[in-house]
C-alpha cells in the first residue's frame, strides 16, 4: 500500500464522511422543517397583530429558504447514493434487474426535477469547471465509439452517464449494425489515472473483506467522482448521452475495433462480441470473476501509453486465445 | 375445517420450530420459499443452498382426533446446483426461488422448483417394500457366481422395509429465460404452468421440456427505454385461460390467453391512482409489487407492495377494495431503508383457506395478520426466545411516537436484518408456516428457522418439547 494510495484513500474517506454528515444534517434539517412549518403558521395565526406580521413573514421566508436548501441537499445526497448503488453490484452474479430499474427511475426522477428548477445546469457546470485533464479526454475519445444511429436527445441537460446497470453485466447478446459500448468508456477512462491504481487495489481488498456499506460507499464515491468528472469533460465534445444509456449495459452491440480479416473469416460464425468486451476489459484471457475493481485494476496496469493500435492488436490475440480456450477447454 | 374461530381469532401458539440450533449454521440454510401442498399434509421449503426439504404431517391418531399432527422431515434433496454461465462469465445461483406443488394424481407427489434460470419437476415417491429372494442376484444385488448351479427356482417375495422416500427429477425445463425467474404457477388444467422472469412470461406443458410459449414480453426494443419489470405472476385458480402479472410500477395486468397468442395487451389493468400528497422520490419504489396471489375463490386477488397489502376485486380495476397497512411507521424511514437496500425487500403474502384472513411478513421477525371481516389485525413475532411450545403468542406493537409504552418496541430498535419474507398458510386448517432469520446469540452467522404455528388446542394436553431439527 503506497503512501499515495493511503493518502487518496484517506481523502476519499474524509470526503465521504463529510458527505454523509451533510446528508444527515440535511435529513435533520428536513425534519426540523416539518416541525418548523407548523410552528411558523401557528405564530402567524395566533399573533395576528399587524406589526408582527412583517417579522413573521420574514421568519417564515427564512424557514422556507433553509428548507429549500436542505431539500436540495438531501436530493443531491439521494442522487449520489443512487448512482453509487447502480455502480456497486455483485460482480459474480447478475444484478437484480428490478432493483436496477427502480434506482435508475429514481435517478431519472431527480434529474428531471433538478432540470425543472435549473439546478442541474449549475451542477454540471461546476464539474466542468473543476476539470482540465486532457489525457482523460484523449483516452475517452479513443475508447468511446460514438454511434451514428444514436439520437442525441437535446431536450435538456444531460444526466450523469456515470452509471451502469451493474457495471459490466450484459444480459443479452445482440448483434446490431451500429455499435457503442456504452458506459464502459468512463470506467475505462477513469482507470487511466495512474494514481487510481493503488486505490483500486485497496478497494478490492476492502470489498473482499466485506466492509460495511459506508466504507464501500466512500470508495465508490471517490471512484464515482472521478468518473463523473471524466464524463463531464468528454460530454461537450461529442454531445451528451442520455440517462437511458445505462440500460445499454444489458446488451452488447456489435463487435469491436478493427479485427484481423483472417481471424474474422475463421470465426465468422462465432459471436465474439462478448469475448471482445471480456478480453478488452480484463486485458487477459477471460477470467470467470470480473468485478469492477478487477476491471479497473487490469486496465490501469496498461497505463496511458498503451492507448493506440498496439492495444487493439493485443486484444485481438487475447480474443483469439479466449475463444480457443472456451472451445477447447469446455 | 376452515375459517377463523369466534373468540380466539388471533390466538396463535408455536407448534413447532424447525431449524439448526447448533454450530452447523450457514447462509445456505436461509429459507427462500415455503409452500404447502393442496392437502396441507406436505410442506416444502427451499433454501439458498439449492436444497428442498419436505415435511409431512403425522397422521392424527383416531384416539385423539383433536391433536394436531406434527410436521416431520419427509424428504431432503438437492434440487439445484450452482452453475456457471460461460457466455456471460457469471454465476447462476442455486437458490430456490419458488416451489409449487402439483395436484396429487397418484401415490407419488410432484412439485416444481426453480432457481433463477431452470425449472425442475421432481417426483417424490415412497418405497416401503422390496423384493427378496431373487434367483440370479444375492441380497446385495450382485450376480450370483454360477447360474448353472441353480437347481430350483423361486418367486421373489415382497418384504416390507423401512420407508424410503426418493426424489427424482422427472423434467428439466431449461434455457427459456434470459432474466431471473421470479414466479412459477401451475395452471388449473394441471397440464400447463407459467414461468415469469423480469421481462417475459412463458407457458410450458409439463410433459414438454424443449419448447415453451412466450405469452408476455415487455422487453422494449431499445433496452434504454426500460422502466418497468415484471415482479410476479400467477394463474387463475379456476379459469385456465386467465393469469395476472404485477409490475415494479405498482400495476397489475390480467390477461386472457384466448385473446391472442402473445398477451402483451392486457384484458384488465389494475392500478390505484397515486395520492399526490404523499408523493416522494420513493413513491415508485414502494409501490412496486412484490407478490400477487389470487384468493381461493378466484374472485379476488391480493398484492403486496412495500408498506401495504391490497385486496382487489377482479371486477374493479380502478382501486383495491381493501388496503391494509403493514408497517406504516416505516414511511418516515424510507431514506435509510433505501440506503441499506431494505426498501427492495420482496415480501410475500398469503390467504387462509377460506379467504377470510390474510398474512404477510415484516421486519424484526414480525408478521402481520388481517381479518377481512372484522378488520382486526395483529402483529406477532417469530423468535426462539418467545417460542415456548404451546404458549400463546403475545401481540406485539411498534410505537412511533415519543412515549413508548411498556412492551412496545420503538421503530429505531427494529432489527432490519430479521425479516420475514416467506410465509404459507395451510389450505384448509389454521396452521401457518413462517420462515424467519435468526442471529443466534452465540454465533454471528445467520441461520434460518421455520416456525409452525397453530391455534391453541381447546383442551390442555400435557406439554412436551417439540423442538426438532431440519
Amino acid at each position: 500500500m503506497s503512501t499515495l494510495g493511503v493518502l487518496v484513500w484517506l481523502y476519499s474517506a474524509a470526503l465521504a464522511l463529510r458527505r454523509k454528515l451533510c446528508y444527515v444534517n440535511a435529513c435533520a434539517a428536513q425534519q426540523d422543517r416539518t416541525r418548523m412549518f407548523p410552528k411558523g403558521t401557528k405564530r402567524k395565526c395566533s399573533d395576528g397583530g399587524s406589526g408582527d406580521e412583517a417579522t413573521e413573514e420574514a421568519g417564515v421566508a427564512d424557514v422556507v429558504k433553509a428548507a429549500a436548501a436542505s431539500y436540495s441537499l438531501q436530493r443531491q445526497c439521494l442522487l449520489d447514493m443512487s448512482l453509487i448503488k447502480l455502480q456497486l453490484c455483485h460482480m459474480l452474479v447478475e444484478p437484480n434487474l428490478c432493483r436496477s430499474v427502480l434506482i435508475a427511475n429514481t435517478v431519472r426522477q431527480i434529474q428531471e426535477e433538478m432540470t425543472r428548477d435549473g439546478s442541474w445546469q449549475i451542477m454540471t457546470e461546476a464539474f466542468n469547471a473543476s476539470q482540465g485533464l486532457s489525457e482523460r479526454l484523449v483516452a475517452s475519445e479513443i475508447l468511446c465509439r460514438p454511434s451514428a444511429a444514436r439520437e442525441v436527445d437535446e431536450e435538456g441537460p444531460k444526466p450523469f452517464p456515470a452509471v451502469g446497470y451493474g457495471g459490466c453485466h450484459l444480459e443479452e447478446v445482440v448483434v446490431a449494425e451500429d455499435a457503442t459500448l456504452m458506459g464502459m468508456p468512463m470506467m475505462l477512462a477513469a482507470a487511466r489515472e495512474e494514481e487510481e491504481e493503488d486505490e483500486e487495489e485497496e478497494e478490492e481488498e476492502e470489498e473482499e473483506e466485506e466492509e460495511e456499506e459506508e466504507e464501500e460507499e466512500e470508495e465508490e464515491e471517490e471512484e464515482e467522482e472521478e468518473e463523473e468528472e471524466v464524463v463531464q469533460v468528454q460530454r461537450p465534445a461529442e454531445g451528451s448521452k442520455t440517462m437511458d444509456q445505462v440500460y445499454g449495459k444489458f446488451e452488447i452491440k456489435s463487435p469491436a475495433p478493427s479485427p484481423d480479416p483472417a481471424l474474422e473469416e475463421l470465426f465468422s460464425d462465432v459471436d465474439t462480441s462478448y469475448y471482445d468486451l471480456d478480453t478488452m476489459l480484463t486485458g487477459v484471457q477471460g477470467t470467470p470473476k470480473v468485478g469492477p475493481y478487477d476491471l479497473l485494476e487490469n486496465l490501469s496496469s496498461h497505463g496511458p501509453t498503451s492507448v493506440g493500435p498496439s492495444s487493439t492488436c493485443r486484444t485481438d490475440l487475447n480474443e483469439l486465445d479466449h475463444i480457443m480456450e472456451i472451445i477447447v477447454g469446455s | 375445517m376452515a375459517g377463523v374461530g369466534g373468540g380466539n381469532d388471533f390466538q396463535w401458539c408455536f407448534s413447532q420450530v424447525k431449524g439448526a440450533i447448533d454450530e452447523d449454521v450457514a447462509e445456505a440454510d436461509i429459507i427462500s420459499t415455503v409452500e404447502f401442498n393442496y392437502s396441507g399434509d406436505l410442506l416444502a421449503t427451499g433454501d439458498k443452498g439449492g436444497r428442498v426439504v419436505i415435511f409431512q404431517r403425522e397422521q392424527e391418531s383416531k384416539n385423539r382426533p383433536h391433536s394436531r399432527g406434527e410436521y416431520n422431515v419427509y424428504s431432503t434433496f438437492q434440487s439445484h446446483e450452482p452453475e456457471f454461465d460461460y457466455l456471460k462469465s457469471l454465476e447462476i445461483e442455486e437458490k430456490i426461488n419458488k416451489i409449487r406443488w402439483l395436484p396429487q394424481q397418484n401415490a407419488a407427489h410432484f412439485l416444481l422448483s426453480t432457481n433463477d434460470k431452470t425449472i425442475k419437476l421432481w417426483k417424490i415417491s415412497e418405497r416401503d417394500k422390496r423384493a427378496e429372494g431373487y434367483n440370479l442376484k444375492d441380497e446385495e444385488g450382485r450376480l450370483r457366481g454360477d447360474p448353472f448351479r441353480i437347481t430350483s427356482l423361486r418367486v421373489p417375495v415382497l418384504m416390507p422395509m423401512d420407508l424410503m422416500v426418493e426424489a427424482s427429477p422427472r423434467r428439466i425445463f431449461a434455457n427459456a429465460h434470459t432474466y431471473h425467474i421470479n414466479s412459477i404457477s401451475v395452471n388449473s388444467d394441471h397440464e400447463t404452468y407459467l414461468s415469469a422472469d423480469d421481462l417475459r412470461i412463458n407457458l410450458w406443458h409439463l410433459e414438454i421440456t424443449d419448447r415453451s410459449f412466450n405469452i408476455v414480453d415487455i422487453k422494449p426494443a431499445n433496452m434504454e427505454e426500460l422502466t418497468e419489470v415484471i415482479t410476479a405472476a400467477e394463474c387463475h385458480p379456476h379459469q385456465c385461460n386467465v393469469f395476472v402479472y404485477s409490475s415494479s410500477k405498482g400495476t397489475i395486468r390480467l390477461c386472457d390467453m384466448r385473446a391472442a397468442a402473445l398477451c402483451d395487451r392486457h384484458t384488465k389493468f389494475f392500478e390505484e391512482p397515486e395520492d399526490p400528497s404523499s408523493r416522494s422520490f420513493f413513491s415508485e419504489i414502494i409501490s412496486s409489487i412484490s407478490d400477487v396471489k389470487f384468493s381461493h375463490s378466484g374472485r379476488y386477488m391480493m398484492t403486496r407492495d412495500y408498506l401495504s397489502v391490497k385486496v382487489w376485486d377482479l371486477n374493479m380495476e380502478n382501486r383495491p377494495v381493501e388496503t391494509y397497512q403493514v408497517h406504516e411507521y416505516l414511511r418516515s424511514k424510507l431514506c435509510s431503508l433505501y440506503e441499506n437496500d431494505c426498501i427492495f425487500d420482496k415480501f410475500e403474502c398469503c390467504w387462509n383457506g377460506s379467504d377470510s384472513a390474510i398474512m404477510t411478513g415484516s421486519y424484526n421477525n414480525f408478521f402481520r395478520m388481517f381479518d377481512r371481516s372484522t378488520r382486526r389485525d395483529i402483529t406477532l413475532e417469530a423468535s426462539r426466545e418467545s417460542s415456548k411450545p404451546r404458549a400463546l403468542l403475545k401481540p406485539r406493537k411498534v410505537c412511533t411516537g415519543g412515549k413508548r409504552k411498556k412492551d412496545e418496541i420503538s421503530v429505531d430498535s427494529l432489527d432490519f436484518n430479521k425479516k420475514i419474507l416467506h410465509t404459507a398458510w395451510h389450505p384448509k386448517e389454521n396452521v401457518i408456516a413462517v420462515a424467519a432469520t435468526n442471529n443466534l446469540s452465540s454465533l454471528p452467522d445467520v441461520s434460518a428457522t421455520l416456525y409452525l404455528l397453530a391455534k391453541p388446542p381447546l383442551k390442555n394436553p400435557p406439554l412436551k418439547k417439540m423442538l426438532g431439527r431440519r
